[in-house]
């Protein structure tokens, strides 16, 4: 604590993360409350944030599971999702696979560190310019990001299997959960255009496809926001 | 219905997967540029996915399309997130409102 005493960056990097880490961490609860309510299992739930980790394809995997879909559809939709880990992989890489002497980390520190590359590590480590700093607030949201999304799965997973999920209105914590974690993504007209289409055409798919299809076949929303 | 083993699958196959995307850009491609198009449609797909998430769980059970009391529940969570509430709160306002519309209605 002394060492951090003289440096107040570094003081002021590691509380940003540890609360947001802490705080996204809850929104875990609502994950294993939603899994076990759609069908999985307190294990199965648990094993998603141990080894999925990456929130919106836990999510998107449950919903497709929980309306009576295959698990192919469920994976397509959740994998998808996970696809843009592998943009903030690179984002990353440049920042936190080295020391502070610029040398890389040794390959298993480095596939260890690549369980933790999410929005959330993303979005605070590449806040900081400074690279000591960008390492930091890599570690600091990720550790505490991972213990309390893990606790919190299994604490609502628990409540979940206990609770009569209709009756508490259970069904709308999916619905709620995604667009809580739409706006970002909204922020550019590109990002709109690609989420109204999405939309437009997952509904206009529904009646005719099995169920889950029509959120895969909604990512050609993406063609719709890309061009200029 | 889907079974307790295929659970296991779905859980497994999507682990391995996350990872292999989280492990390909982080370890293996490292900070090379990758072409300024794959990453625009890159980066839009959440935007897609989430969107038709939220249409497909509101309005639909099964291959259904209806409208009902999450409807309500997630207007509520609409507004909660434009006043940027805290995620849990959204999630807990949007069940709690789904809950009392079914509970009256």
């Amino acid at each position: 604590m002394s060492e951090l005493a003289g440096d107040p960056q570094r003081k002021r990097v590691i509380s940003a993360s540890f609360t947001l880490g802490t705080a996204v961490g809850v929104t875990a609860l609502s994950f294993g409350l939603a899994a076990v309510s759609a069908g999985a299992s307190v294990s199965q739930a648990c094993a998603l944030s141990l080894f999925t980790f990456t929130g919106a394809s836990q999510f998107s995997a449950m919903s497709v599971v929980g309306a009576g879909g295959s698990i192919a559809t469920a994976f397509g939709g959740a994998a998808l999702l996970a696809v843009r880990n592998f943009v903030y992989g690179i984002a990353l890489a440049s920042r936190v696979s080295t020391d502070a002497q610029g040398r890389r980390h040794s390959l298993p520190r480095r596939l260890l560190a690549a369980q933790f590359v999410i929005d959330e590590t993303t979005a605070m480590t590449t806040a900081e310019n400074e690279p000591r700093l960008a390492r930091t607030a890599f570690w600091v949201t990720a550790l505490s990001l991972f213990v309390t999304w893990n606790l919190g799965t299994l604490v609502g997973a628990l409540a979940g299997s206990l609770l009569d999920s209709r009756a508490l209105g259970l069904d709308a914590a999916f619905p709620a959960a995604f667009v809580a974690m739409l706006p970002a993504h909204l922020r550019t007209s590109r990002g709109r255009r690609a989420a109204l289409t999405g939309a437009v055409v997952c509904l206009a798919l529904t009646p005719f496809v099995p169920v889950g299809a029509a959120i895969l076949v909604a990512v050609i929303g993406v063609l719709f926001g890309v061009k200029p | 219905m889907i079974t307790d083993t295929q659970l296991w699958v779905l859980v497994s196959a999507l682990s391995a997967f996350a990872y292999l995307c989280k492990a390909l850009g982080f370890v293996v491609i490292g900070s090379r540029a990758m072409p300024a198009l794959v990453e625009r449609c890159l980066a839009l797909i959440p935007a897609s996915l989430l969107a038709a998430l939220v249409a497909k769980d509101t309005f639909s059970t099964g291959q259904a399309l209806i409208v009902d009391a999450r409807a309500a529940g997630v207007a509520v969570a609409m507004v909660a997130v434009w006043r940027r509430m805290p995620f849990i709160v959204v999630v807990a306002a949007a069940m709690a409102t789904t809950a009392l519309v079914r509970a009256l209605g």
